[in-house]
């Protein structure tokens, strides 16, 4: 009876319909689990160290001084910036992967501003220029694929990353520009002595104290509150949903398409622009290529793993960055070299990406696989 | 002696915690057409897909000339003589017929020997009686030739078991009596044949038996000789129901919208209408039939403000006489004119709704500009929300549940009761049933027919001729983006309307 053609498929993939919310937590916290095993065994093998041992200097890297913890804030903070910046574009479906050009055009508009108007402006109109110049350049950064996407329908992923270069090598055209040493290539310390334009001297420093990182996480958290609100309580939201739905319905809802589209990647780009203004002006006090460091990247896993909920955003930018900084500190305190670090990253983000899957579908095994209800 | 060519017995496929199909167990004879007849979501085409190997079942058996096989993939279905026929085709429009035909068979040697091949194919075609033409692109045929050549294209595979799934759906009553023809020599010859349809009639008309799905569950078998549409309606829905659609005489019928030389053109600047010329009344329905792209897409898309068209669209206010001319208006300058239209889409999740969202946020597809504020007026959309979910019966979890996941009758229910709220002057639907059970058509074709007595001018684009006759006051004949012909519904026959259907008509 049982002819040799007859044969069962291993395994089948079946699409979950829905999944209870502690399910996928616990999907996403097993993934989390695994990954820190996975990396344990790695580093065991390579450094023969108690792996216990390695992730307690790795909490401690994170969080284990005030410095350090301060530091893993401001890094969450401008993630969580970037992730908020890039998320109204993404929930239209427009895929801007040109957060990282955006945030160096920004910081280069602030860094031209510290240099230019850094003795002559008084604090307030300088920070207000400085502001003003970081949204300016992102915006326009923003705009320019926006438009042909708007009118052209050109491909908005390779238009923005094009965009990332021209930027990339613009901060490199204004190293040697404004390079501090001749030949060294870079600009050191804008306004070193009189610390102009730097958000520490600030007179809102007065107000805030030492740990003048506040300000960041004030503004951030300002950020959060108020895309919340714009994404789902206004008008303008309710373009950028029902345009990143279906073009169509948009049409008939009587939305002008064009202008959602560059008004949206207008104010992600801004935004961005501004995430360069923090960056330069609240912590390097410089510019470079690596300033914006790959997080305009990151970012969009923030933003996609949040599922664009603004308040979970922070707890991944947070996970994440806690993260990297701990990573940082394995590869230093157990002689790794930098790449040791992103190794482990790398791991641990394969497997939280990876569940996802496991949260979307489902395996089962042999022909008889009994249906989980 | 009758053999069984396929036999499925206790076949369960559950998509999540939906099931598709339930310890469903059928047979089906060598030398038969036998009917599959369900409701939309019984699970007629899963259960033919498991057939042809695009599913795979959770659990049951098949067996296919008495022995028991497995199905993992369209080859293994090929290779046990069980050829599909979908209702998209799959065929690539740069080929000829014959390409197209032996496309991705392995021939005898590594040298395509195409005399050869055409003799082979046209030997086959005379036998059954098929009208092809083996040398023509793919490209300059019409629907039904496209068929043609899908169903010649598995017969030339060996297919001993042909599934036709909703076969006549793209077809005229002519191309439809053609097809059947062929398909009973088809049975002369030995194949068995699997039909999938919701057509009553068609059903009575080919098969031999009738196995009836409803909601995923085998119901049972008949033979047609003791079947009547009204039995069969119960069997598959499950409770007796009314067949018969109400058409009151129009009130006091007013020029509501009168388009006049109207052309449109495609991306492609081929005319997708050629100087259309009618008139809707309001307390009255306009049916448009057509073939389907024959322009019905086009010129409701137009009248909306959604393309671009050519000549004249002037709306009429029943009430208070003032005329508007549309042409070159967008959605936005038309509501802000003060013109009341509401339109149906016929890709309802694709241009009448947000899939994401709920019944709210759909809500606003209409309303959202209201008010000077920034922000969203959430009030009014959630009551509109209840009110259509009470009044239309709307089964949803919750309003707020995302329209995407709920069933496509509820989904109809949600865009229908929406334009609605809007008390409209004129009411366009483009295949408003398409997909619906029987019991929520009917439900639609009621509330269409109060708006008409409320004197809405509605424009009723069907697909169905048996209803366009029963529920239009005047039908409008679309062939190849022209008008063959506006014809009384009361006076004249299916025959007549499926002429004009095919007709590239000379004279209006």
């Amino acid at each position: 009876m049982e002819a040799n053609k007859h044969k069962e498929p291993f395994v089948r993939i079946v699409k979950r319909d829905r999944i209870p919310l502690w399910i996928a937590l616990l999907i996403r916290l097993a993934a989390i689990l695994l990954s820190l095993v996975v990396c344990a065994l790695l580093i065991y093998l390579i450094t023969h160290s108690n792996p216990i041992q390695v992730y307690r200097s790795m909490v401690d890297g994170a969080v284990g001084t005030g410095r350090r913890t301060w530091n893993t804030l401001r890094d969450t903070m401008i993630l969580l910036a970037i992730a908020l910046a890039i998320t109204p574009a993404f929930k239209m479906r427009f895929w801007n992967i040109g957060a990282e050009g955006q945030i160096l055009v920004g910081g280069i508009a602030t860094a031209a501003v510290m240099r230019c108007c850094g003795d002559s402006l008084p604090t307030a109109l300088l920070f207000l220029a400085m502001i003003a110049a970081s949204l300016a350049a992102g915006l326009i950064w923003g705009l320019i694929p926006a438009v042909f996407k708007a009118h052209w329908n050109t491909n908005e992923t390779l238009f923005t990353l094009m965009m990332n270069y021209i930027a990339i090598q613009l901060t490199a055209f204004f190293s040697i520009v404004w390079e501090a040493k001749k030949g060294s290539g870079t600009i050191g310390t804008i306004n070193q002595k009189t610390q102009a334009g730097w958000i520490s001297t600030s007179f809102l420093s007065d107000i805030f104290g030492n740990f003048n990182y506040s300000i960041n996480l004030i503004i951030v958290l300002s950020i959060t509150v108020a895309m919340f609100i714009y994404l789902k309580y206004t008008k303008h939201g309710y373009e950028i949903a029902v345009v990143g739905n279906s073009e169509n319905t948009a049409r008939y809802a009587g939305i002008n398409v064009k202008r959602a589209i560059m008004r949206t990647v207008a104010l992600s780009g801004a935004i961005c622009g501004f995430t360069g203004f923090l960056l330069v002006s609240g912590s390097s006090h410089t510019i470079s290529t690596s300033t914006a460091g790959g997080r305009g990247f990151t970012a969009i896993i923030v933003s996609w793993l949040a599922k664009f909920n603004p308040f979970v955003m922070i707890l991944i930018s947070f996970f994440l960055v806690f993260m990297g900084n701990g990573a940082t500190q394995i590869a230093s305190e157990f002689q790794l070299n930098e790449s040791a670090s992103e190794v482990i990253i790398g791991i641990i983000l394969f497997f939280i990406l990876g569940s996802e899957f496991f949260i979307n579908f489902r395996l089962i095994f042999g022909k008889h696989g009994k249906e989980a209800r | 002696m009758t053999e069984n060519a396929i036999e499925l017995k206790g076949i369960c496929k559950y998509f999540g915690i939906v099931a598709a199909n339930e310890d469903v167990s059928l047979t089906v004879r060598k030398g038969e057409i036998l009917s599959l007849l369900g409701e939309n979501g019984s699970g007629k085409t899963t259960l033919m897909n498991m057939l042809s190997g695009i599913y795979y079942p959770d659990s049951g058996q098949i067996f296919v000339d008495g022995k028991e096989v497995t199905i993992r993939s369209p080859k293994d279905a090929y290779a046990l003589g069980i050829g599909m026929i979908h209702q998209h085709f799959k065929l690539i429009d740069l080929f000829t017929a014959a390409e197209n035909i032996i496309l991705g068979m392995d021939g005898k040697s590594p040298v395509i020997n195409m005399k050869e091949v055409l003799e082979d194919i046209s030997k086959l075609t005379d036998r059954y009686g098929f009208q092809l033409d083996l040398n023509k692109k793919v490209y300059d045929m019409s629907v039904s030739e496209k068929q043609t050549v899908e169903i010649v294209k598995m017969l030339y595979r060996g297919a001993n078991l042909l599934i036709l799934d909703e076969p006549t759906a793209v077809l005229t009553p002519q191309e439809t009596d053609h097809l059947f023809e062929v398909l009973r020599k088809m049975r002369e010859d030995g194949k068995a044949i699997i039909i999938i349809t919701h057509k009553l009639h068609e059903v009575l008309a080919i098969s031999d038996r009738v196995s009836i799905l409803r909601k995923g569950r085998y119901i049972g078998t008949v033979d047609t000789k003791d079947a009547t549409a009204l039995s069969l309606t119960e069997m598959m829905v499950g409770e007796k129901v009314a067949l018969n659609i109400d058409r009151p005489e129009p009130k006091h019928p007013k020029k509501c919208l009168e388009v006049k030389n109207l052309t449109c053109r495609n991306k492609y600047g081929v005319k997708a209408l050629d100087s259309v010329s009618f008139t809707a009344m309001g307390g009255e329905i306009l049916g448009i039939a057509g073939i389907a792209g024959s322009g019905q897409k086009e010129l409701l898309e137009t009248i909306a403000g959604l393309q671009d068209g050519e000549g004249s669209i002037l709306f009429t206010d029943p009430d208070s006489g003032k005329e508007e001319e549309l042409i070159g208006m967008d959605p936005l300058k038309i509501q802000k004119m003060g013109v009341s239209l509401a339109f149906v889409p016929e890709d309802r999740l694709g241009m009448g709704l947000v899939g994401d969202m709920g019944m709210p946020g759909n809500m606003m597809v209409r309303s959202y500009r209201s008010g000077h504020s920034a922000l969203l007026e959430q009030k009014k959309p959630r009551e509109l929300s209840e009110q259509i979910k009470n009044d239309l019966g709307v089964i949803t979890p919750s309003i707020h549940y995302p329209v995407r996941r709920l069933s496509g009758g509820n989904v109809q229910k949600i865009l229908v009761g929406r334009e609605i709220a809007n008390t409209p002057k004129l009411l366009m639907t483009a295949y408003a049933v398409r997909g619906l059970d029987i019991n929520t058509s009917y439900s639609i074709y009621h509330l269409l027919n109060e708006q008409k007595e409320q004197g809405v001018a509605v424009i009723y684009v069907g697909e169905d001729l048996d209803v366009l006759l029963e529920l239009s006051d005047r039908i409008l004949v679309l062939c190849g983006g022209k008008i063959s012909g506006i014809v009384d519904a009361r006076t004249t026959t299916k025959e007549e309307v499926g002429l004009l259907m095919t007709k590239h008509g000379e004279e209006a």
